[in-house]
């Protein structure tokens, strides 16, 4: 599929506000470039703003299917799933991306499809940001994998590394906590599969780890 | 730098009040606030204060009557409508001089509008909103670590006046992330309550909290003396940010999340060499009069998220020595600095 992952199911999970949903589209944009077919589902039933279909035209103009609840973003607050999510599931759909609402409140989504990852196969991406306020330690991040794990009765398969300040990060911010992402590695038994930043976020990383650039796509108005 | 984490307006916001000292929350959730609430629920019970989730805005108001009766820190939020809900509680609050934050998250109005960032109910937090003669303090930041800031700084000039303060941000500034140094949050400063009635241990005559006055003149009395203090407050807390307004052709006004447009569009105008200037009232009342006496631009903007709420009190404040444009959209819209950059171009044209 690309250099990250053969598998063709992905599901971004985590806290809210760590970063799923622009790794889900940096991911989404990444896979196409490699030549996939792909499809990125706004999952999203928590939070009616700053999600993919915000992204919406991008996506579009770049060959990328959205699958999205037609009332996000808009002046009503409507937690349903699209029925067309249920079109993803067969062996020609390509890369399916799964952009899931935060912590367990939005993993319960995901469960109403669990016969259907269990049949295709998945990765579960634990999307993290040790600068966000309760996970900043490896006992709040374990809490709330285990928290999504059993709301959505799936299994994390590995992390991503998305520790940022918005505009105040620096090219040290990303490995800032590393010690506490390498405990819940250890912890949870599953890879750090890469660091994810802006240019200027990735230029310290040493060259034995894996990196993910990462475009802002979802901007403010300023 | 202190300890910066990134953090949603609406968590920053509990997080600034919990660390100044506020243990009582009481809400109901609406969006685009319940992030405020749902920090609150996590946090509070871990550090032996109470988060209640009332059966309404109409109980949630009364409980932050009641504890702020016995003299504790405490806050509510909610969002427009809800806030509508609550306004004969924050009349009675106010009638009854206690201190205590309400959080108002605006979203599009009226009615129940929609869920997206506005700035109607600038009328509803600053001319009242609830019944009688009373004031808010309110006060509206534009980023998430002014929010922090005002919040503190909001439950300490409560407590100092015994004035119920308002914090009024809108959907955008609740549900944005921005880098926050919590460090900077100033230390609070907690006034004697005498007052307060806490339980009298036996030692004094109870304190009673009430806003019923059977006596006419006694009533007239009351609202006097309140008048007074607002008076002090007028003349001592009017709070605002400015700059380039010294050779200003046009001050533009604006507040909360609009300010950060006007900011963008100002640098766009400036470089093209429009002599533009910046008045960003942080307290919305009491208005930040004074500034506007001291300048003479030819004239004056007035950029929000509702039809133009404000205008008249730039319009009071500046005496009408200059017009007095707007600009604004609504229903859930942000401006753009390039609508911004063209009514300025347009009211040049009319004015220079």
């Amino acid at each position: 599929m690309n250099e990250l992952s053969k598998t063709r199911i992905h599901i971004f999970s985590g806290h809210f506000g760590s970063g799923k949903t622009e790794i889900a589209l940096n991911f989404a944009i990444a896979a196409k470039n490699a030549g996939n077919k792909v499809t990125i589902i706004d999952l999203d039933i928590v939070n009616p703003y700053f999600r993919s279909k915000d992204a919406k035209e991008y996506l579009e103009n770049n060959g990328i299917n959205l699958i999205a609840n037609k009332f996000a973003s808009t002046n009503i607050d409507m937690p349903i799933v699209p029925a067309e999510v249920l079109s993803v599931f067969n062996n020609d759909s390509g890369v399916v991306i799964f952009d899931v609402g935060g912590d367990d409140d939005g993993a319960y989504a995901l469960g109403r499809y669990l016969r259907f990852f269990e049949q295709y196969g998945y990765e579960m991406h634990f999307v993290v940001n040790t600068r966000r306020p309760m996970t900043s330690t490896t006992e709040e991040f374990l809490e709330i994998a285990e928290r999504i794990e059993s709301a959505s009765r799936l299994k994390f398969t590995d992390i991503y590394n998305n520790t940022n300040l918005s505009v105040m990060t620096d090219e040290n911010t990303l490995l800032s906590d590393y010690g506490v992402i390498e405990l819940l590695s250890k912890k949870m038994g599953i890879p750090i599969t890469a660091q994810c930043g802006t240019e200027k976020a990735l230029s310290k990383i040493p060259a034995n780890m894996k990196k993910f650039k990462i475009e802002t796509y979802l901007k403010m108005p300023f | 730098m202190g300890e910066v984490v990134l953090m949603k307006g609406n968590e920053a916001i509990a997080e600034a009040a919990i660390r100044s000292g506020c243990k009582h929350f009481f809400g109901y959730p609406i969006t685009p606030q319940t992030e405020l609430s749902a920090y609150m629920a996590k946090k509070l019970p871990k550090i032996g204060g109470t988060f209640l989730q009332a059966e309404s805005e109409i109980a949630a108001v009364n409980m932050l009557y009641g504890a702020a009766s016995a003299g504790v820190r405490a806050m509510t939020s909610s969002s427009s409508p809800g806030i509508s809900l609550k306004s004969e509680g924050i009349s009675y609050i106010a009638a009854g001089d206690l201190p205590c934050v309400i959080v108002n998250i605006m979203r599009g109005g009226p009615g129940l509008g929609g869920i997206q960032a506005a700035q109607s109910d600038y009328f509803q937090a600053t001319k009242g909103g609830g019944h009688g003669d009373y004031h808010l303090i309110v006060l509206a930041p534009n980023s998430i670590q002014e929010m922090v800031c005002l919040t503190a700084e909001g439950f300490n000039i409560s407590e100092e006046y015994r004035i119920p303060v308002m914090l009024l941000g809108d959907g955008t500034l609740g549900q944005m992330m921005e880098p926050v140094d919590l460090e900077q949050i100033p230390e609070p400063v907690f006034a004697e309550k005498p007052w307060a009635a806490n339980g009298t241990q036996g030692k004094r005559k109870p304190n009673v909290i009430k806003t019923l006055e059977l006596a006419p003149d006694e009533l007239e009395n009351s609202v006097w003396e309140r008048e007074r203090k607002y008076s002090i407050v007028k003349e001592k807390l009017q709070k605002y940010d400015a700059h380039d307004i010294e050779d200003a052709d046009i001050i533009i006004s604006s507040y909360g999340i609009t300010s950060r447009v006007v900011e963008t569009a100002v640098k766009m105008l400036r470089n093209e060499g429009v002599k533009v200037g910046v008045i960003r009232p942080i307290t919305l009342w009491p208005f930040p009069e004074k500034i506007y006496k001291q300048v003479n631009p030819k004239a004056f903007l007035s950029v929000e998220m509702s039809t133009g709420q404000m205008v008249e009190d730039i319009k009071l404040a500046c005496e009408c020595k200059s017009p007095v444009y707007f600009f604004g959209r609504t229903g859930g819209i942000i401006p753009t600095p390039n609508e911004i950059v063209d009514k300025v171009h347009e009211i040049m044209k009319e004015v220079m």
